[in-house]
């Protein structure tokens, strides 16, 4: 690495070359983003705008998308609105404009909050146990530690509806059938084996001498394991609790197999947030925007940490 | 290595914190104790929701059950796997997953490959623009599967007004979600738009893994670029090209949230791959012991065809 770069054409590439590797990269990264972009200005239109022919660009921007998608509405005469006291608030007047009455909050929060509770859930449970069992298969002897090693990261290949087979019926006799519990532990176990993973290329990394150090000046195993190594580890703990976030953050088809009115979270949601006459598209994009907004802040953010996850645990196994 | 540097600093303080003990030290858990500690929690749960479901899997596999059903469980040995292997609809159905799997394959690997070595140039702003184009990839598919239904709308949708300013077709004159030819697509067309940053990731590992000093000397042996590229960058990159073909195909094989939003099969079965068959025969029709079965045969073919495909990639690495 040290050798002085001398310039040529593949390691340092003429300006030109770059300028055009840069316009096309660009060119691409511009188109992917047109289907994000849509779902944004869908969220801001009105249904009528929404399913416009030819598709709108330019429109007088509206939050009915929104109010729809945290109300449900009854349509009324205009004669019964007419009879009611004044509007108080702005997505009162908004609604009534259309001759609906809010007739109460959607359930869109309620999901927003499980996706909440049982993604944060579930990484917190998958790190910590995949932190202790990552220490323990780096360190120490484990008996057929590849077969086991192996036997973890298999259990990814099969189909989630497989697995949600003899799930199901495991839940129901159970009693986990739309719990949060039920989901959080389904979650944790799916993101256990690539928290393992990743989190042993981590402490692999980690110079065994560090530990030994402290033992010598009086450290137990443990101790040194939580004040040497968990400090050092805690990047790579941090990447593997973005996967795991955003795996249970995203995740469709358990959520939509095992949890219905109680557990559900919002993927499954979506979809069913309908108006009058078919999909509320300005709704349903809402709903899509507010869904999609705190992974697309993570993936800005933390780039660093998601890059170092996903080419070192593609690249290790 | 920044290891090195930190490494004596930290053993001072430590030494200062703590007062000598060998005491102390014994006084701890033994290794042992603390890998069993530390590993039984992992295996349990992977015991309970993996392990335990899949034998569950298997034993069903073998009777009639319905999950929905009271009736007396009947062992119904292999007849199930008999229907299966020599029912032409699940070879149908298979030949629409291998040709999805093919397809977005090749479209992904081609088209992350070719932006990986560009962004490789190290272009001005390239990592935002890294950044960028990882976004998708991120995402819910189902949630954002279940948004491509409405660009793909013949009248009011996006992409047929794409389409149609790019070609000149009239946006209206087709439908790519209820299309019998163009259904296979519309699949495609999603699943390399989100999928195709991943495959460009693990190939810019690859080539920023090549060691520059290796193109210096075929600088100076004045081999070509397009030389260059043929004999040293595709050769090296290659096994994490294959690396990235693997996980893609696992992942496809099995592939359900965005298909499932998106044409959930249709029209007829021409979308209909294999989780979607699993999902209509064990929650739809609830045929419990037959959806085991296939969910069987599925686990068996991936895992298969997954380990010939890992010695393939070994004797790549090791030429």
């Amino acid at each position: 690495m040290s050798t002085a770069a001398v310039a040529h054409s593949v390691v340092t590439p003429s300006p030109r070359a770059k300028w055009i590797a840069g316009v096309l990269v660009v060119a691409y990264a511009l188109i992917s983003m047109i289907p994000l972009f849509w779902i944004v200005i869908t969220g801001l239109k009105t249904p009528s705008d929404s399913i416009s022919y030819p598709p709108k660009i330019l429109f007088t921007p509206s939050l009915e998308g929104y109010v729809n998608l945290f109300t449900t509405r009854t349509r009324q005469t205009p004669e019964f609105i007419a009879s009611l006291p004044p509007a108080t608030t702005w997505y009162d007047k908004l609604v009534r404009s259309r001759n609906m009455v809010i007739a109460g909050p959607s359930r869109y929060l309620e999901r927003y909050v499980n996706s909440l509770i049982i993604g944060f859930g579930s990484t917190f449970l998958a790190v910590v146990l995949g932190t202790i069992a990552a220490y323990a298969f780096s360190r120490f002897k484990v008996p057929a530690k590849d077969d086991l090693l192996f036997f973890i990261l298999s259990t990814r290949m099969m189909p989630p509806i497989a697995v949600a087979i003899p799930i199901y019926l495991m839940y129901r006799e159970v009693g986990l059938l739309d719990t949060h519990l039920g989901m959080i532990l389904l979650y944790t176990a799916v993101n256990l084996s690539l928290a393992v993973w990743l989190l042993k290329g981590f402490m692999d990394e980690i110079p065994r001498e560090y530990e030994e150090a402290a033992m010598i000046d009086g450290y137990t195993r443990l101790q040194a394991f939580i004040k040497v190594v968990l400090p050092q580890a805690s990047t790579g703990v941090a990447a593997t609790a973005i996967f795991c976030l955003i795996f249970s953050w995203n995740e469709y088809a358990f959520a939509v197999l095992l949890t219905s009115g109680n557990a559900q979270t919002t993927p499954p949601f979506i979809p069913f947030i309908i108006g009058e006459g078919g999909q509320d598209w300005p709704a349903v994009a809402a709903g899509t925007t507010l869904f999609l907004i705190p992974i697309v802040v993570f993936t800005v953010l933390l780039r660093k940490l998601l890059l170092r996850g996903i080419t070192f645990g593609a690249v290790r196994r | 290595m920044s290891d090195a540097v930190e490494k004596r600093p930290l053993a001072e303080r430590l030494a200062e914190a703590t007062p000598g003990g060998i005491a102390r030290r014994m006084r701890g858990l033994s290794d042992r104790s603390i890998t069993w500690l530390f590993i039984s929690p992992t295996i349990a749960l992977l015991l309970a929701i993996n392990i335990f479901p899949l034998l569950w899997t298997v034993v069903l596999s073998f009777t009639n059950y319905r999950a929905n059903r009271e009736a007396p469980i009947r062992w119904f040995g292999i007849r199930y796997y008999a229907d299966i292997l020599t029912d032409p609809d699940i070879w149908a159905g298979m030949q629409v997953t291998a040709r999805f799997v093919v397809s977005t394959i090749v479209i992904e690997t081609l088209l992350g490959f070719a932006l990986a070595f560009l962004i490789d140039r190290k272009f001005r702003g390239h990592g935002f623009w890294t950044t960028v184009i990882l976004i998708p990839m991120m995402l819910s598919p189902a949630v954002v599967g279940n948004f491509w239904t409405f660009l793909y709308q013949p009248q009011i949708g996006l992409f047929n007004h794409a389409v149609s300013f790019l070609t000149g077709i009239p946006p209206s004159s087709f439908t790519m979600i209820g299309d019998v030819t163009l259904a296979p697509w519309s699949i495609v067309i999603v699943d390399a738009w989100m999928w195709t940053p991943y495959v460009m990731l693990i190939c810019l590992a690859g080539l920023r893994s090549i060691p520059n000093d290796i193109y210096e000397a075929a600088e100076i042996d004045r081999a070509s670029a397009w030389r260059q590229f043929w004999s040293i960058t595709l050769p090296m990159a290659l096994p994490f090209i294959m690396l990235a073909v693997l996980f893609r195909g696992i992942e496809n094989f099995k592939m359900f949230d965005l298909v499932n939003l998106l044409t959930n099969g249709g029209p007829g079965s021409t979308t209909e791959l294999a989780s979607i068959t699993l999902k209509r025969e064990a929650f739809e029709k609830w045929r419990t012991g037959y959806a085991s079965a296939f969910a069987v045969i599925l686990f068996v073919s991936i895992f298969g065809l997954a380990n010939i495909y890992v010695k393939a990639l070994n004797r790549v690495k090791q030429r």
